[in-house]
């Protein structure tokens, strides 16, 4: 067992990506993220690394962008309104296909929102918040060790794919500590290796073979169509590949709850409050958000009479859970939002009201 | 018989599909004769604009990228990270540049970046149909200024080699013009010097190239020289605002 040390979320992100060997990371000021901002500040130089402050998040995700396209590993990082900003260059990468890690640590919305955690860009992250066909693969970490994890997790899968992928975390997760056991210091991608690794990537021809172009316009609508029907060939396989979940006492659960991220952590209390109250409930933890673990739903058994979604959001994954769920079980969302964090007690509370009040999606429970 | 004259090996023997008079070909053929002449075609990464140039990547001779509009100059710098001895420039037009980009232009002069930019300003927009640029003459006719673009209402031309002139970090910065033989010559020379500003790592290095758009502006290509030596360079100064000693 690796030592454990105790560490705040965003810098156990910082570090864990340094570790990864990302020695480039691009930032602009927003809470609730700025831990990890200054903490690559202080740290990626030390390991041999480039830091810039952005004038925005705009010009972070392009700076982002012109080193992952010259074969860097990078990692950059906001949080929602700052992400936002970002979506022009998420769905530029995609569509030249550079590999790139991106963490959110969200935060109440819309608009400027609050800076308390929040869980209501699950739209933006899983449906495309920025313009065309394409997707971004979307973890959702329930504690600073799986978030570790995950993102070494998620350099593997980007650079496999070719594909951007967000850490979806939270203004929680940015801001508690816990302790974490960190990845082995993995060395970085020297540059004249980048050739033999990246062939693709923007190093200079060197007079030794044609010039490399990284290019998103087409102007002949045809070879832009098969450009996006290539790449959508990565998406399927992603969806094969790729789709995690945790489940947690589904057996002879009378309700399910589908939480993901922090809010996990506050249903699985919950479960158990609703347990003394003789109310058996089970979990279902998706992992990856996109592409989602819709096959969780086939091990919900026949005692289950309803499945419910818990977020912090108006129920935006609660979209997810219909298509899951199949019209197998009435759905419903106990939420609150804005960055008001929801307590075990009140979610109890209110999924015991709603098996007891009969109709959900208007079907008897 | 001895060899005088060589086409560059910069640029790509493909046709240039730009509009008839148009100087993009100058500004691209300048670029890639420089960086041949210096031994640089096979350390160079350039980053194209939007705008009728970002397809200027079909014709030279570079590993490039295309960029999203105006931001250029950010993913310069994320390319220099990456490679701090490659030849890297942004080619840039006055609508990308000098009204979606300005952020990202004052920033990477402002951060003294070690790339150049070429900016290529032939105040309007180009690819988009003519539209008003930041740079438009007062007076001048576009799409969104059917009358002439008006003081008033859209302000006065924005200079951005004298406005960039201000920052520190910008250390080489001149003002150019494709209009003529001897214009084109001296040309030449600013894209060398900003090389040579790139290679010996002094700091931002910026050459704005005063241009053409015949289509836009619904005149000959003759003519379109004309304008612009009679027009442009009466608001436009050529010159050399900023210099650094190391390459007088």
């Amino acid at each position: 067992m690796k030592e454990k040390v105790l560490m705040k979320g965003n810098e156990a992100f910082g570090e864990t990506a340094i570790r990864c060997g990302c020695r480039f990371y691009f930032g602009y000021p927003i809470t609730p993220q700025n831990e990890l901002t200054e903490y690559m500040s202080a740290n990626l130089k030390k390991a041999g690394g480039e830091f810039i402050q952005a004038e925005s998040e705009l010009a972070a995700v392009n700076m982002a962008y012109g080193a992952a396209c010259s074969g860097g590993r990078v990692l950059i990082s906001s949080s929602s309104p700052g992400i936002a900003l970002m979506q022009e260059g998420l769905s530029f990468m995609c569509s030249v296909q550079v590999p790139l890690v991106v963490i959110n640590v969200s935060r109440g919305g819309p608009g400027v929102g609050s800076i308390q955690p929040g869980q209501a860009d699950y739209y933006q992250a899983t449906r495309g918040g920025g313009n065309g066909d394409y997707h971004l693969i979307v973890y959702a970490p329930s504690s600073i060790q799986e978030a570790s994890d995950t993102i070494v997790k998620a350099y593997d899968v980007a650079e496999k794919y070719r594909n951007p992928v967000m850490v979806l975390a939270d203004g929680m997760l940015g801001q508690m500590m816990e302790p974490v056991s960190l990845p082995e210091m993995k060395e970085a991608l020297a540059e004249e290796d980048i050739p033999k690794v990246k062939p693709w990537a923007l190093v200079g021809h060197k007079d030794q073979r044609p010039h490399n172009v990284i290019k998103s316009l087409y102007l002949q609508t045809e070879q832009l169509e098969e450009t996006i029907n290539g790449y959508w060939g990565k998406y399927e396989t992603a969806k094969k590949e790729l789709p995690e979940y945790e489940a947690y006492n589904l057996d002879g659960a009378e309700v399910v709850m589908v939480a993901y991220g922090s809010t996990s952590r506050i249903v699985l209390e919950a479960i158990d409050l609703l347990a003394e109250s003789g109310i058996k409930a089970g979990l279902i933890r998706p992992i990856t958000l996109w592409p989602f673990p819709y096959n969780a739903f086939d091990k919900i058994g026949s005692s289950t009479k309803a499945v419910v979604s818990v977020e912090l959001s108006k129920g935006q994954m609660l979209d997810d859970i219909l298509i899951g769920s199949n019209g197998r079980w009435p759905a419903a969302v106990v939420s609150r939002t804005g960055g008001v964090l929801i307590y075990p007690q009140e979610v109890a509370d209110r999924v015991k009201e709603l098996l007891e009040g009969g109709k959900l999606n208007g079907k008897s429970v | 018989m001895e060899k005088v004259f060589e086409y560059t090996r910069g640029m790509l023997d493909v046709k240039l599909t730009y509009c008839p008079g148009c100087t993009h070909g100058i500004a691209h053929r300048l670029i890639m004769e420089t960086l041949d002449e210096r031994g640089l075609l096979g350390d160079a990464i350039g980053v194209a604009p939007i705008g009728c140039s970002i397809t200027s990547h079909r014709y030279l001779n570079v590993d490039m990228c295309e960029s999203a509009h105006g931001r250029a100059p950010a993913i310069a710098s994320g390319i220099k990270r990456v490679h701090p001895n490659a030849a890297v420039f942004t080619y840039q037009g006055d609508g990308d540049l000098a009204s979606i980009g300005t952020a990202e232009i004052v920033h990477a002069a402002h951060r003294g970046e070690k790339f150049c930019t070429f900016f290529i300003n032939n105040a309007i927009y180009g690819m988009t149909g003519g539209q008003m640029a930041p740079t438009t003459l007062v007076g001048q006719k576009t799409t969104t200024t059917r009358e002439g673009r008006s003081e008033a209402a859209c302000g006065k031309p924005l200079r951005i080699s004298e406005m960039l002139a201000t920052i520190s970090g910008a250390v080489y910065v001149e003002r150019v013009s494709l209009d003529s033989p001897a214009n084109v010559r001296k040309a030449k020379k600013a894209v060398h010097k900003a090389f040579e500003v790139q290679e010996k790592k002094l700091g931002f290095a910026f050459v704005e190239m005063l241009s053409t758009c015949p289509t836009n502006w619904g005149l000959s290509p003759v003519a379109s020289l004309e304008w612009l030596r009679s027009n442009m360079m009466q608001y436009y100064p050529l010159g050399v605002f900023r210099n650094p000693e190391e390459v007088m």
